[in-house]
């Protein structure tokens, strides 16, 4: 069952990003272009996304287990640290570089975009990088 | 600021916006897991026991979307300009910068706004500073 609902959710996360235009690096890029003919679209991809998703996560706070029975897990940290802040920093700079965050190109690899592969085995292979960094530090 | 009326689709990205919700909605409330796909792909690098086969699943479901899409609508607009070079650099910059900074655009900008979090609300707009003051560079300076 858990198995089931996570694909149900794959693949609703997915449609929304592709009706939604997020899963188009160019549409993007026109959101992030500022300064030339700019595009708020992605600004409405947000609002619906929040605006569901905080009354979802207003009732989960009232529970410690999921509709199935599973542990809710939330996260903890509040403090605004410098990891947060680097990281996010590197980023935004891959995401204004070609216009791909994680979710559309795990969706533009689905539908068959060469360069979304080329995009996705690097994504990993930096987050690979960080597994290792981190294991060293431990 | 100019706007591209023509590139604008306020309704096609909210409704858009809405099944992102309900997909993070029902992550939450059915698995009881927040909808960050950098932390759920990665946490595929670090396997621990009973906790792969539904980040598997999810993948999965993400890879399908086009393919569902398909069976219903006309091919959706894809169009990567960048470089594979840049393809590169830009794939090991969200990968190192997600896993450090805990998020990206659905866990920081979706769930984490969602939940009121003080770290997302500063994750969420130190990455979007940082895409804008890239496509500035990229578009609009000099030599570029």
């Amino acid at each position: 069952m858990r198995l089931a609902t996570a694909f149900v959710v794959g693949l609703v996360f997915g449609l929304g990003l592709l009706l939604s235009g997020m899963a188009d690096p160019a549409k993007v890029l026109g959101f992030l272009d500022l300064a030339g003919a700019w595009d708020p679209s992605l600004m409405f991809v947000m609002g619906g996304a929040v605006g569901v998703g905080s009354v979802a996560f207003a009732f989960a706070r009232t529970r410690t287990r999921s509709l199935l029975g599973e542990p809710l897990q939330l996260p903890t940290k509040t403090s605004v640290d410098r990891r947060l802040i680097v990281g996010a920093l590197l980023f935004g700079a891959g995401w204004g570089l070609a216009g791909f965050c994680p979710g559309p190109a795990v969706v533009a690899l689905g539908a068959g975009e060469a360069k979304a592969v080329v995009f996705v085995i690097a994504m990993v292979a930096g987050m690979a990088l960080f597994e290792l960094v981190e294991a060293r530090r431990r | 600021m100019t706007i591209a009326w023509a590139a604008f689709t306020p309704w096609a990205s909210l409704a858009g916006g809405l099944l992102v919700g309900v997909a993070a909605a029902m992550l939450i409330l059915f698995n009881g897991r927040v909808a960050g796909i950098s932390g759920i792909v990665g946490g595929l690098l670090r396997p621990a026991r009973g906790d792969l086969g539904w980040r598997v699943a999810f993948v999965a479901g993400l890879v399908a979307a086009p393919l569902a899409w398909l069976a219903v609508a006309a091919a959706p607009r894809l169009h990567v300009a960048a470089s594979v070079p840049a393809l590169v650099a830009a794939g090991l910059l969200v990968g190192v910068g997600t896993r450090l900074g805990s998020g990206c655009t659905s866990g920081h900008g979706v769930c984490g706004i969602s939940r009121g979090s003080r770290r997302s609300l500063a994750a969420t707009a130190t990455f979007m500073a940082a895409g804008f003051a890239v496509v500035f560079v990229a578009r609009h300076l000099p030599g570029s």
